[in-house]
């Protein structure tokens, strides 16, 4: 059995939540004050995700760098990998914001998207 | 030479000042003109790349520059000018803005009414009186902020950050994944002036300390920063002696408190508020000045980007409409005083005329202290018109309630309304 | 070989340049910072004293009343910001009153000009804002505030224009005197120095030059102590200030001071002239010669000492804190002149208050000193005008526009405090002895000096300065040496 504790982020009261998860994948949630802690409990526990958010390298733009999101959130463990694969990527300025500057980044089925427009120098 | 008269001069083209624009536009007014002192429009979000806006304005979780950037179309769809690099220099209680850029020079506008949004700055570390040497790598977290997320630049390699406003801690999640170390972020109060989200998605998710109650008193290093020494403070928050620790790091970051940039505004004569070091203004949003509104962060400081742009809005709707009138609506009656009561800081407005207020009237503050299981209570005269059970009221996070016009009719003789946190 | 080799760029190192550029001579000025005015001329109380202070007879006495006689001619000459305010010494205490006195009778003996005893009521009117407790003041018409840098600075220019070649990040590692004998006999070589340095490039380099003069602040006892067997001992005096928001400028119109105790002349409260309120210093006297870090004991000191003249300080109002050094000396005097055991070598140290004051005034001595010995001959050609950077805000509303129109780079703000435009901060780039570093640009033009102490122009200065210097912005330093601002670039580009 796996054992957490963690602080919900569902509101500002920020309830101090212990999360055991049994063999079979079924979560227990104490601690929580609202059904917002318990979901937010179940879903750190069993597959945490978060949307990156970095800039990328521009060759020949007005900035240097460009800021990026990942399209959907990604697994936690797969956010330093993702920040590593998002080093290679160095478009051509223009970017226009939205622009998909890398498909399925580090293999987490998320898309590298441009949040910013960026001119060519 | 562009026209001399607008019926709407904004300040500053940042949220505060892009949503009071296309407000005022939808509102009648004409001829609206906004004037940005940086060369990009968007203001403080072109560099706020991280995501959490929008979620009550768009109904989904936007980047700072998205945000930004669904503001800056409209604008342009609207075809409301947005003058770049122009800073205003000054503002007249007559509404003749003084303003300077390179391809005008030193140029007068006159506004049939004036929208103030500069928005704020960062305290910076003199206000702090923090000892020690002044030795490259102390930046304002802001600064920090904009040298990696616009000009790509790393700040240091090993960060200690003072205190836990939310850019220090949008700053430690974002510096770590550039690769650097943050060893602590060291908080005066006993708690956090950040949201819970950002402790937790900041901070915790990288496993970076919150030392509450913590100060620095020492910086070590002469041509950079070198160590950065942390003590524990007592409830007067003094450092106690003994409980000095010594950080190795190259970088001090500090996310101590934002103060809105009122210098235009005081040397225009509008009254200002000693608490939230903005303009008093009433239930438009006006300033003491006749025509001139404030919003956004140049009003109080706000944690939510959405409650700019709703608050702008007020401020650009009102303006239009003080031009449409095109004179001051004669108060007949003197205004509703709101009070701060106990536990809570300050309100925004700091008076309602009835007579001129919407069917609901917003009303925004901040208590003083973390409070657990209380009360928030308003007060009309004596009489308590509100008791709202609240499980938890932190200083860092905004709070509003609404008031009806109807609760403000004639019939109860409305002298002032109060609004406080009690334990019943 | 280099006539004169001048140790320092500070206010008495650049003074000193300039006057002696007056004649032909091949001068050089050693500097171990990357920029003019990194020592004790850059962090001290930019006040011109009047010159009571000072015992009669005293090098401090001539010099300081000598030099702050100069200070209007020389700022406008070299076009440096200047304003004679005036200035108070306030007593708060009936049982010292009687040193008001003293230091009257001192100043008059000096030939200070104006001296005058106020009572409360004409105090009171004068400085409203003045303690309950003042009594009574000596009251100094002479008295005045001077921007430290921009002095040092105006003075480095005009040396620079007139042909005196600065060495920066130059570190003095031994001084050798070439006798007589060895100088005729062995090498051929004219009698002088051999002045061995550190060079930018991190490598030794020695140059040659007939006159050494020491201006080099909290060293130059190691300095001086190089080649004279009469040893002289500094100790760096720490003294922490208060800098206040230009909200707080007009709280006193006159330098304060509180009479003087042993350890100095206390705390004063005085205008800027930029209109900031300086408060300050403290007097701790320490072992580091680097040691310009604050003490929260420190800063304590000053905030409490500075009730005792002015009520109602809005301390609230710091918008940043410092510490300079000031050179004192065992002898408590200035020293200056030849050193009696080392022909050529000409000292000017232990120069702490009132140093900023006597710089002209000893600038003036010693070049003339130098002359003598040296029977130096005028130049034809000595630009004595020095054209300071132009501010456009000082400018009529017609004149900025013009100036706008011709160079449109005036019209851009960076600094939004200060309302430093990027015109200004190109032109202390590029003008002489220009700025290389954030520090270098503040000094010059004050961007970053205000309110929210570059909290929004760091980054747009930085771009300026990588743009015309071409140096990358990862490169870039506050002040030189270690001091770099970015560590490194995010990321790199990748090729394609």
């Amino acid at each position: 059995m796996k054992k957490r504790e963690l602080t919900c982020i569902g509101c500002p009261m920020g309830c101090l939540l212990t999360v055991e998860q049994e063999e079979t994948g079924a979560c227990k949630v104490t601690g929580n004050s609202c059904k917002r802690g318990k979901s937010y409990g179940e879903k750190e526990m069993t597959n945490p995700t978060r949307i990156v958010t970095t800039t990328v390298r521009v060759r020949g733009g007005v900035h240097p760098v460009v800021p990026v999101k990942t399209s959907i959130d990604i697994p936690k463990t797969k956010i330093f990998e993702c920040m590593e694969a998002i080093r290679t990527i160095c478009p051509k300025a223009p970017v226009a914001i939205g622009e998909v500057l890398a498909e399925n980044i580090a293999g987490t089925g998320a898309d590298l998207v441009a949040t910013a427009s960026l001119l060519a120098k | 030479m562009m026209n001399r008269y607008y019926d709407i001069v904004i300040i500053g083209a940042g949220p505060a000042g892009l949503a009071a624009a296309l407000a005022a536009k939808k509102e009648g007014a004409e001829r609206v003109i906004i004037l940005e002192r940086n060369h990009e429009p968007g203001g403080i979000l072109n560099q706020c790349i991280h995501n959490g806006f929008g979620l009550h304005t768009f109904s989904e979780e936007l980047t700072g520059p998205e945000y930004a950037d669904r503001f800056v179309s409209e604008v342009k769809k609207e075809k409301i000018p947005i003058l770049l690099d122009t800073t205003v220099l000054s503002v007249s209680q007559k509404r003749v803005i003084t303003a300077m850029n390179s391809s005008e020079g030193i140029f007068e506008l006159e506004a049939g009414a004036a929208v103030l949004c500069m928005g704020c700055r960062e305290r910076p570390r003199g206000s702090l009186n923090l000892p020690g040497f002044r030795p490259a790598g102390i930046f304002s977290a802001g600064t920090a902020q904009r040298l990696v997320n616009l000009e790509g630049c790393m700040p240091g390699r090993e960060v200690v950050i003072l205190g836990s406003g939310d850019i220090g801690l949008i700053m430690a999640r974002r510096m770590t994944l550039e690769g650097a170390k943050v060893k602590a972020v060291a908080e005066l109060m006993p708690y956090s002036g950040g949201l819970k989200r950002n402790i937790v998605q900041c901070l915790d998710d990288y496993g970076i300390p919150l030392k509450l109650s913590h100060t620095v008193v020492d910086i070590g290093g002469k041509e950079r920063v070198e160590s950065v020494t942390l003590a524990r403070v007592d409830e007067h928050q003094k450092p106690i002696p003994g409980t000095e620790e010594k950080i190795a790091c190259d970088t001090l970051l500090l996310s101590v408190g934002l103060i809105p940039e009122n210098e235009l505004s005081r040397e225009a004569g509008i009254e200002i508020n000693p608490v939230t070091k903005g303009p008093i203004v009433n239930e438009q949003l006006q300033t003491s000045i006749a025509g001139i509104f404030a919003c956004g962060n140049v009003l109080h400081v706000h944690d939510l980007v959405d409650y700019v742009s709703e608050e702008a809005q007020t401020a650009g709707r009102n303006a239009a409409r003080f031009v449409k009138r095109q004179e001051q609506r004669v108060e007949e009656k003197p205004a509703v005083a709101l009070v701060a009561g106990r536990g809570v800081r300050y309100t925004v407005p700091s008076m309602i005329h009835p007579e001129n207020m919407e069917e609901n009237q917003k009303i925004r503050f901040r208590v003083d202290a973390v409070y657990r299981n209380v009360y928030l209570n308003v007060y009309r005269n004596n009489e308590r018109i509100r008791h709202r059970k609240c499980r938890i009221l932190t200083p860092g996070e905004m709070e509003e309630i609404s008031l009806k016009k109807e609760e403000l009719s004639e019939e109860f003789n409305p002298e002032k309304i109060s609004i406080a946190v009690e334990e019943e | 070989m280099y006539d004169v080799i001048i140790i320092g760029a500070g206010v008495c190192g650049a003074a000193i340049a300039r006057e002696l550029s007056k004649y032909e001579a091949r001068i050089c000025v050693l500097e171990k910072e990357e920029d003019v005015c990194c020592g004790t001329s850059k962090a001290n109380s930019g006040i011109v004293h009047a010159g009571f202070d000072a015992s009669p007879g005293t090098w401090k006495a001539r010099m300081n009343v000598k030099g702050s006689k100069m200070m209007k001619r020389m700022s406008e000459e070299l076009d440096f910001p200047y304003q004679q305010v005036g200035s108070l010494v306030v007593c708060t205490d009936k049982t010292q009153q009687k040193g008001l006195y003293e230091l009257l009778e001192k100043g008059e003996t000096n030939g200070v000009e104006g001296l005058r005893i106020l009572e409360k009521e004409e105090l009171l009117k004068m400085e409203p804002n003045l303690s309950e407790e003042a009594i009574a003041a000596l009251y100094a018409p002479m008295g005045g505030i001077v921007c430290p840098f921009g002095m040092n600075i105006a003075y480095a220019e005009n040396a620079c224009v007139n042909g005196v070649e600065f060495r920066f990040s130059s570190i003095v590692r031994k001084i050798r005197k070439i006798e007589e004998r060895e100088a005729q006999m062995d090498s051929g070589l004219p009698s002088g120095f051999e002045v061995l340095i550190e060079n930018q490039k991190g490598s030794e380099e020695v140059l040659l030059a007939r006159f050494v003069v020491n201006a080099a602040g909290v060293n130059a006892d190691l300095i001086h102590n190089m080649v004279s067997r009469n040893k002289i001992h500094i100790t760096p005096r720490r003294g922490d200030y208060l800098l206040l928001d230009h909200t707080a400028g007009k709280q006193v119109s006159h330098t304060v001071f509180a009479l003087p105790d042993i350890m100095g002349k206390g705390v004063l409260v005085t205008p800027t002239v930029h209109g900031n309120l300086l408060v300050g210093p403290t007097a701790i006297d320490i072992q580091d010669r680097e040691g310009t870090n604050t003490t929260a004991d420190g800063l304590c000191q000053v905030m409490e000492k500075s009730k005792k003249t002015v009520k109602d300080l809005p301390l609230g109002q710091t918008i940043t804190s410092f510490a300079g050094l000031r050179a004192h000396e065992d002898g408590g005097d200035f020293i200056l002149g030849e050193a009696v055991d080392v022909p050529g070598f000409i000292d000017c140290a232990g120069i702490e208050s009132p140093g900023l004051t006597s710089a002209p005034a000893i600038g003036v001595w010693i070049a003339d000193l130098l002359r003598e010995k040296m029977n130096l001959h005028e130049k034809k050609e000595f630009f004595s005008r020095r054209k300071g950077m132009i501010n456009p805000f000082m400018l009529s509303k017609e004149e900025q526009k013009e100036l706008i129109r011709r160079n449109p780079s005036y019209g851009k703000i960076v600094c939004r405090c200060e309302k430093i435009s990027e015109g200004e901060i190109l032109d202390a780039i590029h003008r002489p002895l220009g700025a290389r570093s954030l520090d270098g640009i503040k000094r010059r033009t004050r961007a970053g000096m205000g309110r929210c102490q570059a909290g929004f122009c760091t980054t747009g200065t930085m771009e300026i300065l990588s743009r015309e210097l071409e140096i990358p912005m990862t490169e870039l330093t506050k002040c030189g040496g270690k001091s770099k601002i970015a560590v490194s670039f995010t990321k790199e580009e990748v090729k394609e």
